[in-house]
């Protein structure tokens, strides 16, 4: 699905966070968006599965389309927008429960109830993760026994069993080693084949190896926005020649 | 200053000093051959080893900058950059080590004055040596707007050479007796015709580095 935002300002309080920002991200691709700290890409990001409408005090103008429908629209629920897209964190957070059943857990919230169906689903996701293999014979263990990026590649598979057609990342390998970033890279890469993946990273390679467009956010702007191939050998705009060449500040 | 941009920043001046050397090299060639002093062409041709260390120094500096910094944007297409660049001047370094050497090989075959002057050596070593100046000012000034004029400074000098064939095909049949100092000159009429178009290559190198445009391979008129 497309995801388009249109004239996007965000506020916490009267803060403002994001300063007019327009962007189009075609179907199945990776979208990176890089920064620094306090930019407002995480922010941007979280716009487009309603995150943001925990936090309190906190203000939207303009539009967030996901497949040409605004996703702030009063007859658009929550849980029906999570059904689509869906969000991994920087630290892995599997529910206190079994591999099998974390990833379960949104089939079954979701009302289904026939156990193949659910099983089929489980492996299904699994495999896209790019677990299974590692997991398939202790399905039943604590989640809390896998290793770091193993559980963030359940989260993902958890992510996915929901069938959402977005997928949101935030910095989802900051916290893990070189081989299980490697991993997740090697997954998002992968990933795009089925679904429209956004990523939030500070790893400037990361963004580089995986995603197909790259946005440069610097204090709530969007400063340039073009593929990572341009970002990375000839960007346009000053201003990302000096942050990603490391001269910024 | 950072100390990535400290790094990058030693291996420019490596390869302007390389550049510089290689300037010099071409010079004394130059002057060697058109004064035929045989002394001058033996420190062409003791010099070639420097260039050669400075090829083997810069390369290794580049590929351990890649390594350890991953460069992008700007300072990506700057490591490309003096990658070619350094083949390309260690080239022009052997050519001029070339015609030093066709010195000493000629040194007991007589003067040959009127030749070299009606295939106008002088100029078109003179318009190379200009060509490599320039690419070497755009460098260090970090200004691409010469490119134009360098290209077409390659355009004489590949007329010139044409033009030579002809003449030293007469020169031949005129002097059967010198056909085979013709032969060699040949030789050395390429090398610099090939470093004109080693310059165009460098000159290309900048303009990818300043403005990440690509000329190769489009037509001298399309890139001036």
């Amino acid at each position: 699905m497309k995801l388009e935002a249109n004239n996007i300002n965000f506020y916490y309080g009267d803060f403002q966070a994001l300063k007019n920002i327009n962007m189009t991200i075609e179907q199945n691709t990776v979208t990176a968006f890089i920064g620094p700290s306090g930019c407002g890409k995480s922010t941007f990001l979280r716009l487009f599965n309603r995150m943001n409408d925990l936090i309190p005090d906190t203000h939207l103008t303009g539009e967030c389309l996901i497949g040409g429908q605004n996703i702030y629209d009063k007859n658009i629920t929550v849980d029906e927008l999570r059904k689509k897209v869906g969000m991994v964190f920087q630290k892995p957070n599997p529910f206190p429960k079994s591999i099998f059943e974390n990833v379960a857990y949104g089939l079954r919230v979701n009302g289904v109830r026939d156990k193949k169906e659910i099983a089929d689903t489980v492996e299904k996701s699994l495999r896209q993760a790019a677990l299974w293999e590692e997991v398939k014979d202790k399905l039943k263990k604590s989640a809390y026994e896998l290793s770091g990026g193993q559980q963030q590649r359940l989260c993902i598979a958890r992510a996915l069993a929901i069938s959402p057609s977005v997928i949101l990342m935030d910095e989802p390998a900051s916290a893990l080693d070189p081989i299980s970033t490697s991993k997740i890279e090697e997954l998002i890469f992968e990933l795009k084949n089925s679904y429209t993946v956004v990523i939030v990273t500070h790893n400037m390679q990361q963004a580089a190896r995986v995603s197909d467009k790259t946005g440069f956010f610097m204090l709530g702007e969007l400063i340039e926005f073009d593929d990572t191939k341009k970002i990375f050998l000839n960007p346009q705009k000053e201003q990302t020649q000096n942050y990603i060449t490391g001269r910024f500040g | 200053m950072k100390h990535t941009e400290t790094e990058l920043l030693q291996i420019k001046n490596s390869i302007s000093e390389m550049w510089v050397l290689v300037l010099s090299q071409l010079r004394n060639a130059k002057t060697a051959l058109v004064t035929s002093d045989s002394d001058l062409a033996r420190v062409v041709i003791s010099l070639e080893k420097r260039v050669n260390a400075f090829e083997l120094k810069i390369d290794s500096d580049c590929e351990n900058y890649i390594a350890l910094f991953s460069p992008v944007a700007i300072d990506l297409r700057l490591v490309l950059s003096i990658l070619k660049i350094n083949k390309t001047l260690e080239r022009i370094g052997d050519f001029a080590e070339g015609i030093a050497r066709f010195v000493l090989q000629t040194e007991n075959m007589g003067t040959h004055e009127e030749l070299l002057k009606l295939v106008r050596i002088d100029e078109m070593a003179g318009h190379v040596e200009t060509m490599l100046e320039k690419t070497l000012n755009a460098f260090t000034e970090e200004n691409s707007r010469q490119a134009g004029m360098v290209f077409s400074i390659d355009n004489e000098v590949d007329t010139i050479y044409r033009d030579d064939y002809e003449l030293l095909a007469k020169y031949v049949v005129e002097h059967p007796a010198d056909a085979f100092y013709v032969l060699l000159l040949a030789t050395v009429l390429r090398k610099f015709e090939r470093t004109g178009d080693h310059c165009n290559n460098l000159m290309e190198e900048i303009v990818f580095y300043l403005d990440a445009k690509v000329l190769k391979h489009q037509k001298k008129g399309k890139q001036e």
